[in-house]
């Protein structure tokens, strides 16, 4: 069976043998780069559709249906009406950080793209601290909404991007404390070692009621740092008229957009790398002829599947429950979260030491 | 006490909100003074829409200015329109038939049911809910269908007119009206389980935005916002109009005063709603639905005043007549008016959200507050 991790290594091979070593790197470095940015546009228009599909069945209508096939072309649409908008800069405005800010959010969502492993063998960057650069680099986003919400010289985007600030802040430390959960269980930083330390069953089953607890305090905590409902207090709609891009208009109101919604297939593919095995497929124990035939699905659809459907939980929520509070949300997060994670990673260290996992 | 606005102290910061802003609903402007998130003013600032509706009524006819009040308070205007030609009823000593009584009664009561389906599903998305706004308003779609075809119209209905209603029912309303109840009152269940009963709800609600008793009298709040804090202010009880003497329903009070009570008195309402035009729905008396009244209404020189409880409280007309065919002068007291005076009491202390939800339960319709 041809995989995908064959098509890159005959390509890798290829490149090699025809060109020079520097010459085929760079190429290599491009081809990663071009793919990398398609899959971020494309990701962007398929979730946003996705999103509009989803909220419409829960709202009783039936959503874009209109422009293509069934409306799928809505979201491209809609995209080139913003790329043809003019994108203001408010009087007063400091422009140089005003201009900067979608971008340092955008590098920031496209930079996490890199460790995540799309199915086997294929992943751009296998580093030995994979998931501790996907923590690191995703907390970098705050600081663009943070000067997005600075610069506008608005009273509205100052407190949203402060409630963000607070908000992705506070919520980072469990999203965090619920990744390491899952390193102890593995003992490797990196997300092959991880998907593969799921062979034979994923940490959701194996880590007994612990990994379960953490994978929950996992997705309240990203949908929180990627302020969605019931967490979107920096956009805040009913409050803040748009929070931290109220000003912002055009393409670069578009990129914020992006991000938004790149960030959440981000969150989701880690947490069904972490949780829910990544591409590996449905393995029970010792059921060899039932883990032979789950083989047969490919890689990648089995990394796609887990991934869309946490998404669309992330989307339930966010069309089924009303906003939080900015105290509740940080009690929810100092109050509740944070001590139960805690007591859950020594709970679940004692299931490292003892081994209690299969 | 008004305090000078602009005067803030170090660490304050003074936000407008509105007239144009997604939860005002409307034109309202608000100037808050906030430090950090917490809420230390409000001052609702008025104005953006008036009409001078009180001026207009005085060179429109008796049966003209009736039709100018269902632009107050858009969501009652079958109610408003009702308050009016009660009072040129009043007036002119017109006897209402019952048919008229009956189906008046019932056009109420269907107005105030799409009034609180609609608050419910503004109130749902000023609390960052987005789905409740639209189910509400599959339900209202049902209600304005049933209005269209009996009125002609489906938000500013004009059928009241004095010593009557302008027509007949249409032949299917009594089964349509049924065909809605049966519907919404499985929806009604459903709104519970959506919003009443979520934890995040009613932690938004419960101890937000309190008001009590005492206050709710001096800031002369009425309907939903008084009886959550304990005030019997239902007009259809207190000085029953039309058929309402002889229904049986329930005032529904409740002592707690904060967003939550509000919430609940306005369901229970809308079941008490739908109790009400049980009742009446089989027992419309046949008969004229308009009395004889003369081409040219003319009120006899006097003062007069009448009241009807609106979706939002207490509606009064007082019409001052000097015997002419246009009033001499009017003056309509609206609910939102006086609840929106409370917002202030009520926010200070609380986050910029909470005010929110606050405005929410208010069930604040701008063109009601500045006519």
């Amino acid at each position: 069976m041809i995989s995908l991790a064959d098509i890159t290594a005959a390509i890798n091979h290829w490149l090699y043998a025809t060109l020079p070593g520097w010459a085929a790197l760079l190429v290599e470095a491009v081809i990663v780069g071009i793919a990398a940015i398609t899959l971020f546009a494309v990701l962007g228009l398929v979730l946003v559709f996705m999103e509009r599909k989803v909220s419409a069945y829960m709202q009783v209508r039936l959503g874009p249906n209109r422009v293509g096939p069934g409306g799928t072309l809505q979201t491209l649409a809609d995209t080139l009406k913003l790329a043809m908008k003019e994108g203001l800069t408010p009087d007063g405005a400091d422009k140089f950080l005003f201009n900067l800010a979608p971008y340092v959010v955008i590098i920031a969502a496209m930079l996490i793209l890199a460790p995540i492993a799309f199915a086997k063998g294929f992943q751009i960057w296998d580093l030995n601290i994979g998931i501790l650069y996907v923590s690191a680099v995703s907390s970098l986003s705050v600081i663009g909404i943070l000067m997005a919400g600075w610069a506008s010289n608005n009273k509205y985007s100052l407190l949203g991007a402060m409630r963000s600030g607070a908000q992705i802040v506070s919520y980072e430390l469990s999203a965090g404390i619920s990744v390491v959960s899952i390193v102890i269980l593995t003992g490797s930083l990196r997300i092959s070692d991880i998907v593969a330390s799921q062979q034979d069953g994923w940490w959701i089953f194996k880590g007994h009621i612990p990994a379960l607890i953490s994978f929950v305090i996992f997705i309240i905590a990203v949908t929180a740092e990627t302020n969605r409902a019931p967490f979107d207090l920096a956009e805040a709609e009913s409050e803040l008229t748009a929070g931290f891009h109220t000003e912002y208009s055009g393409m670069k109101f578009a990129l914020f957009f992006l991000a938004e919604y790149v960030n959440i297939f981000i969150v989701c593919a880690i947490a069904a790398t972490l949780y829910l095995g990544g591409w590996m497929p449905l393995h029970i124990g010792h059921w060899a002829a039932f883990n032979h035939v789950m083989d047969y699905i490919p890689s990648s659809l089995w990394f796609w599947g887990k991934t869309f459907f946490l998404i669309f939980v992330i989307m339930w929520f966010r069309w089924t429950f009303p906003r939080l509070r900015i105290d509740q949300l940080l009690n929810l997060e100092w109050k509740y979260l944070l001590p139960i994670s805690m007591v859950n990673l020594l709970l679940m260290a004692l299931i490292a030491v003892e081994g209690w996992y299969l | 006490m008004i305090e000078e606005i602009g005067t803030t102290e170090a660490g304050e910061l003074v936000i407008n909100m509105g007239p144009q802003h997604p939860s005002t609903h409307g034109v309202l402007h608000l100037i808050i003074t906030i430090s950090g998130e917490t809420i230390k003013k409000v001052e609702p600032h008025l104005g953006y829409i008036h009409r001078s509706i009180e001026k207009m009524c005085e060179s429109l006819s008796y049966r003209q200015f009736i039709y100018v009040t269902s632009r107050m308070d858009y969501l009652s205007s079958h109610i408003n329109n009702h308050g009016c030609a009660l009072c040129v009823e009043k007036g002119m000593q017109i006897e209402v038939p019952p048919r008229a009584q009956v189906i008046r009664v019932l056009m109420d009561e269907l107005t105030r049911l799409a009034s609180h389906q609609l608050w419910w599903g503004a109130m749902a998305m000023d609390v960052g809910a987005l789905t409740p706004f639209f189910h509400a308003f599959r339900e209202r779609e049902a209600i304005n269908d049933i209005m269209e075809e009996t009125c002609g119209a489906r938000l500013t209905m004009n059928y009241m007119v004095p010593g009557g209603v302008m027509a007949d029912l249409h032949p299917r309303f009594a089964e349509r009206v049924k065909e809605f109840m049966r519907f919404f009152r499985s929806k009604m269940d459903e709104y519970d389980e959506l919003v009443t009963n979520n934890v995040i709800f009613k932690s938004r609600m419960q101890g937000v935005g309190y008001l009590s008793r005492e206050n709710a009298i001096s800031y002369g709040c009425t309907g939903p916002t008084g009886r959550a804090s304990g005030v019997s202010c239902d007009m259809r009880k207190i000085a029953p109009y039309e058929v309402y003497g002889r229904l049986a329903f329930n005032e529904i009070l409740q002592t707690e005063g904060d967003c939550y009570a509000r919430y609940l008195v306005r369901m229970a309402e809308m079941r008490q709603s739908l109790s009400i035009i049980d009742q009446l729905i089989d027992n419309i008396p046949e008969g004229d639905f308009q009395a004889k009244t003369k081409a040219v209404l003319k009120l006899p020189k006097g003062e007069f005043y009448s009241r009807v409880e609106t979706a939002r409280g207490e509606f009064g007309v007082y019409i001052i007549s000097e015997g002419g065919t246009t009033p001499y002068r009017i003056k309509f007291r609206s609910p939102g008016f006086s609840n929106l005076s409370a917002l202030d009491h009520m926010a200070r202390g609380h986050k910029i959200g909470d005010l929110v939800a606050i405005m929410g339960t208010l069930d604040l319709v701008i063109p009601d507050i500045d006519r």
